[in-house]
């Protein structure tokens, strides 16, 4: 027989203050306050996205959506470096924003209306407008999606990509057969192989893997029809309207500070500029951080320390990368694209 | 133990609080009421949760319309299927793998087993070796090397390699076999194959019962065999022998018509049953190993060979010690098929990963996975303890 | 059938010489002819299958490419290797401080190594291996230490706890004493601190810059996730094993109900339990640590496993122990301890090491929750443009690395097998 005696006490006491031990109490208040309490932006990041989000071989994380957290943590403490990444398989995105263990995601979410209104996040801001495209090898000799009847087609579980793909070849009353591969790089590696006809994907991510195979670039074609819009987007949970609007306002700051020419290398001479928009926008007259409740070298800060959207572009995903990515869409309003920052002040 | 010794003799009586049966109901209650109290806690919690966070729950979602395609399906399926049927289809997959992988790394693990065993040094080494590189290697490593070598070993569906007066197709796609057009009448023979089992099998119990009582043999098992394979045969030529075939052909893209195999699911396979038959390789070399020497002795007194020897007299002893680890084998490779996800296999966990992601439900989804799996395990679980007693030593 | 005289026998032939490389030979691998052809068949296969893996691996392979466009000789790319080792091994850890973790993995595999001497199994002697060994990890892998107050009032109180139970009308008056006085401060400070009456003070330990668990990867990520998890599992399956065992309905049906539940399902459903469900089970606001979410798992699961392993130990023991202790007039807890697990365990050895193994490549499947241990740090050496095409070198290398780690500790397993089994073999 079991005889309860005193070891049973200790030990549902340890059991409990184990519990006590580990589970740390967050601020039940705003994101914003976390974080300034915290001392440091938690961005959730997706685990490997070319050009996104990548590590280097000394582990740190770089991409373009990277810096957009690193813009907002500039925003925020004046030094893009205070963030800390957390790597997430798409899976886990939403739960992970849902339980608070990221302040922000920048995992190349796609703004949906479902998304947006369903899940209890917002989105704070487009980083990249992509679109679902497909490249099949040249030799197929394929000019339009219509053309891939029965072809076997290659696509990464779990992305929106996934259904959106599947409604654009029922609308075309068209028939297919999918090989759903959880992750790029096996995605990658079938349809290399010559198990699918084609591969489909974001574009950016297409680009990214036709700049890996640099020999054989021509031997593949991305097709021109999108067969979907993935606006790639930051998102914050709801119920923090300052927060979001830091995030939504940094990106901003980057995305203007193209427009207007400001670069990291040049924005220590903007200071000395006459231009009263300039003098605004780089805090010289005061006033542009308060309603966001900021210094007012935010601006400054961003573009100082992570550079403007083109800079970051550039660097990670343009002719300054080895993706060498076209910019089309993503390219200053000015410049035939659909980049657009409403003015700062 | 000793209590129930003392309860039978004259109790001694003591206060409540020193009565060893007291004592234990009252431990009982209080470790199952701080259970309770904790499953509870932590369900309000979850619900406060959902409410707050405004996320949906409850079962509605599996009616609603999956939208996501399937690559490899046993029943009919299509995007507008519900989720239901998505899920099941997964389950389906899940079960199609599981079932095979069981057979093939029984008979795989059982002949690595005893070529540890030969008397060829070469052989057994290189089983040896074979047991150490498959088992000292995560099986998700594995799979993600067999993916690439499958998908790069064969070459594309125009260069394909024709078989049998091409009629199997081997490429990157997989492979491609003919199968009969679907017929009404086959549903038919299903059910009278069945029959003819059922009827080959109490066809054997008579026989045997016949040979107990009278001596006289019958010769049950091709009897049997006639009886299962025939009745199927004459359903057939009743329902007007319909012979016609679908043959894989190159259409466009790919091959058309027939059935395939896909490379996603041969790497699947080939993982689980190389990796679980290192593993059961081990248990039947330890099974045979724990078997007296007489037995190996005395069998080949009577002058089998070591390979009667081995069918006929050892591993039918062996079975005894090998059965119950073998069980746990089992229910790893069901439970291990959930590693399908990283390469692309459409099994359950693949489908409810996608139900998630589109419908956000998270704690719904991961009770169906896990409730399939139990399901699953535990109806293994069972039909092995069900074969354990039958083949377990009746001592008289 | 007749006798034959004896002078007409026939003469048999000596015996065959089997010394010397070419008797060897003839009796190993030529001793029939189906041998024979199993032999040259297999030399063949082998040598085919060599010469093919050598070509790829060795003569046509790149080792000192600086970029991936520079690598495609048709070899293998090793050379991703040279350039990523240190992102596979030790992950997002601050690239300057990396030599932390690698003492860290140091300290553990001394850790492992010591404990797998028998002259060390000793529980005073493992006790002080693995708190000291641990603290100097947890050192190096955190950077700092801010050790709460609480704790040291639970060492306390489970110190004085454990030995009132276990050496009770065994030690001394003084001894019990101490054990009693431990027990009572631990308690009081407790309870104290939960009221509020004391502050929760820390001692604050701090040589290092601070590395949460967040930027943890690689091997270290790994063997901790394996090794802390079946040392806390131990305990809790010990206790699962002896609820399985209890004849008490209730315990018993509690534990049956448990083990079954999680050895029932993939480890994968866990997981995701653990990252999506768990910060929906616990109050708004209160967060866990992923790594530890992960570690949580990896323990529940792991602890059923060890309740089986321990069951089979158990049931093994004649019945006369159980018998002799209460004979004796041992409580429960001193029975158990004593005489029953002592015994139990020793038996489990060799099937809890293969346990171990099997969590050791387990773990490799919290890359489905974005947790970087080994397997998954290897895979973002895959992403990088520059080098992006070779992932069978880096899966072979990752094989590789497993391969030694789990090998050598199955050989272990081995002769440990064969060593306790000395005293009792016939």
């Amino acid at each position: 027989m079991v005889q309860p005696t005193s070891w049973v006490r200790p030990l549902t006491t340890a059991a409990g203050l184990a519990i006590v031990l580990v589970a740390s109490v967050a601020d039940a208040g705003p994101v914003l306050d976390a974080v300034r309490a915290r001392g440091h932006l938690v961005c959730g990041v997706d685990a490997g996205v070319l050009g996104f989000m990548q590590l280097d071989n000394q582990g740190r994380w770089s991409g373009l959506a990277v810096d957009v957290c690193r813009a907002v943590s500039a925003a925020t403490f004046g030094d893009a470096a205070k963030v800390k990444y957390v790597p997430l398989t798409p899976l886990f995105h939403l739960p992970a924003l849902q339980a608070g263990d990221v302040d922000v995601l920048a995992a190349n979410s796609t703004y949906t209306l479902t998304y947006a209104a369903a899940l209890g996040v917002s989105f704070a801001g487009i980083y990249y407008y992509d679109g679902q495209g497909i490249v099949v090898p040249r030799k197929l000799r394929v000019r339009h999606a219509r053309q891939l009847g029965g072809a076997a087609i290659c696509v990464q579980r779990g992305s929106s990509v996934e259904s959106s793909f599947s409604e654009y070849f029922a609308a075309a009353r068209l028939k297919f057969r999918q090989v759903a591969i959880a992750r790029a790089g096996e995605a990658r590696t079938a349809y290399l192989a010559g198990r699918c006809d084609a591969l489909t994907a974001d574009f950016s991510a297409l680009h990214a893997m036709l700049a890996t195979i640099p020999s054989k670039t021509d031997d593949h074609v991305i097709l021109a029809q999108a067969l979907s819009k993935s606006p790639l987007s930051a998102v914050v949970r709801h119920g923090d309207d300052a927060f979001a609007n830091i995030v939504r306002w940094a990106l901003h700051g980057m995305i203007a500070a193209e427009e207007y020419g400001v670069t990291s290398g040049n924005i220590d001479r903007m200071l000395m500029s006459n231009d009263p928009a300039m003098m605004r926008a780089l805090g010289v007259t005061p006033g542009i951080g308060v309603a966001l409740g900021l210094p007012d070298t935010w601006f400054y800060n961003v573009v100082k320390q992570v550079g403007n959207y083109g800079e970051s572009y550039d660097r990670n995903l343009g002719s300054g990368s080895p993706l060498g990515i076209p910019r089309s869409l993503n390219a200053q309003w000015t410049k035939g694209g659909i980049l657009y920052a409403p003015p700062i002040r | 133990m000793a209590v129930e010794a003392l309860s039978s003799a004259p109790r001694v009586k003591v206060a409540p609080w020193n009565d060893p049966v007291i004592r234990g109901w009252v431990f009982q209650i209080v470790v199952v009421g701080l259970v309770g109290l904790l499953a509870w806690y932590l369900v309000s919690n979850t619900i406060d949760n959902l409410e707050r966070q405004k996320i949906a729950s409850g079962f509605h979602y599996l009616d609603r319309e999956a939208g996501f395609e399937i690559g490899d399906t046993m029943i009919a399926y299509s995007p507008a299927s519900t989720y239901a049927r998505a899920i099941w289809v997964g389950l389906l997959n899940t079960l199609k793998v599981s079932v095979l992988g069981v057979i093939m790394a029984t008979f795989l693990g059982t002949a690595i087993g005893v070529g540890k065993l030969s008397n060829n040094w070469l052989l057994a080494k290189i089983c040896e070796w074979y047991v150490e590189a498959f088992r000292n290697v995560p099986l998700l490593l594995w799979l993600f090397l067999f993916y690439k070598l499958i998908s790069e070993a064969f070459p594309g569906p125009r260069q394909a390699i024709g078989a049998f007066w091409n009629t199997v197709y081997l490429s990157n796609r997989g492979l491609y076999f003919p199968v009969p057009v679907a017929d009404p009448i086959y549903k038919w023979m299903g059910v009278a194959l069945l029959v003819g089992i059922a009827g080959a099998w109490g066809l054997q119990r008579w026989a045997k019962k016949r040979q107990e009582l009278t001596g006289q043999p019958f010769p049950s098992i091709s009897a049997g065999f006639g009886v299962a394979i025939g009745l199927p045969f004459i359903v057939w030529l009743l329902g007007g022998a319909p012979h016609h075939m679908s043959w894989p052909e190159l259409k466009g893209f790919n091959f058309d018509g027939g059935t395939v195999i896909q490379p996603e699911f041969t790497a699947l396979l080939l993982g689980l049953v190389l990796y679980t038959s290192a593993f059961v390789a081990e248990i039947v070399r330890s099974g045979i190993l724990a078997l007296h020497k007489g037995q190996s002795e005395a069998a080949a007194a009577l002058g089998l060979s070591r390979g009667q020897a081995m069918r006929l007299v050892l591993l039918p002893q062996a079975l005894r010690v090998i059965v119950p680890p073998m069980t746990s084998q089992y229910l790893n490779i069901t439970k291990n098929s959930s590693l399908a996800i990283a390469i692309g296999y459409p099994d359950l966990v693949a489908s409810i990963n996608v139900t998630i992601n589109q419908t956000g439900q998270a704690i719904e989804n991961v009770l169906i996975i896990m409730a399939a799996y139990l399901s699953v395990s535990l109806s293994i679980s069972a039909f092995m303890n069900w074969y354990n007693k039958r083949i377990a030593l009746r001592e008289r | 059938m007749t006798d034959m005289p004896v002078g007409e026998r026939k003469q048999l032939a000596p015996p065959v010489d089997d010394s010397g490389p070419f008797g060897w030979a003839r009796k190993h691998l030529f001793s029939s002819w189906g041998n024979a052809i199993t032999t040259v068949v297999l030399i063949v296969a082998m040598a085919w299958i060599l010469s093919w893996f050598l070509e790829w691996a060795v003569f046509t392979a790149n080792f000192t490419a600086s970029t991936g466009s520079e690598c495609r000789g048709g070899g293998a790319c090793w050379a991703l290797i040279r350039e990523k080792w240190r992102l596979i091994f030790f992950g997002t850890f601050p690239f300057d401080q990396q030599w932390r973790p690698f003492f860290a993995v140091v300290i553990m595999l001394a850790m492992l190594v010591t404990t797998s001497d028998r002259r060390m199994w000793k529980p005073w002697r493992l006790l002080a291996i693995w708190s000291i060994g641990s603290f100097f990890t947890f050192l190096l892998m955190f950077g700092q230490l801010h050790i709460p107050l609480s704790l040291f009032l639970a060492i306390a109180l489970a110190i004085g706890g454990v030995g009132m139970g276990f050496r009770k009308g065994i030690a001394q008056a003084g001894e019990m004493n101490l054990y009693r006085a431990l027990a009572a401060v631990g308690l009081a400070g407790l309870v104290l601190l939960v009221v509020g009456v004391l502050p929760n003070w820390k001692l604050p330990i701090a040589p290092f810059s601070y590395v949460e668990t967040g930027l943890w990867g690689g091997i270290p990520v790994t063997l901790i996730l394996a090794t802390y998890g079946l040392l806390f599992a131990f305990p809790y399956g010990i206790l699962l094993a002896l609820g399985r065992r209890s004849n008490l309905p209730l315990i018993k049906g509690l534990c049956v109900g448990f083990i079954e539940l999680i050895r029932g399902v993939p480890l994968i459903s866990l997981l995701i339990m653990a990252s999506v469900m768990l910060p929906l089970f616990l109050p708004t606001g209160v967060t866990f640590d992923k790594f530890l979410r992960a570690q949580v798992a990896v323990i529940l699961f792991a602890g059923a496993y060890i309740a089986e392993i321990i069951r089979g130990g158990l049931q093994s023991l004649p019945k006369g122990q159980f018998e002799a202790a209460d004979a004796m007039g041992l409580n429960y807890v001193q029975k158990t301890a004593l005489i029953i697990l002592p015994q139990a365990l020793r038996v489990v050895i060799p099937p809890l090491i293969n346990t171990f193994i099997g969590f050791f490549k387990d773990t490799s499947l919290v890359l489905i929750i974005g947790i970087f241990d080994f397997l998954n740090t290897a895979n973002q050496a895959l992403v990088d443009p520059a080098w992006a095409g070779y992932p069978g070198e880096v899966y072979l290398f990752a094989a590789f690395v497993y391969f030694c780690f789990c090998y050598s500790m199955s050989r272990y397993s081995k002769y440990l097998e064969v060593e306790l089994n000395k005293g009792t073999r016939r």
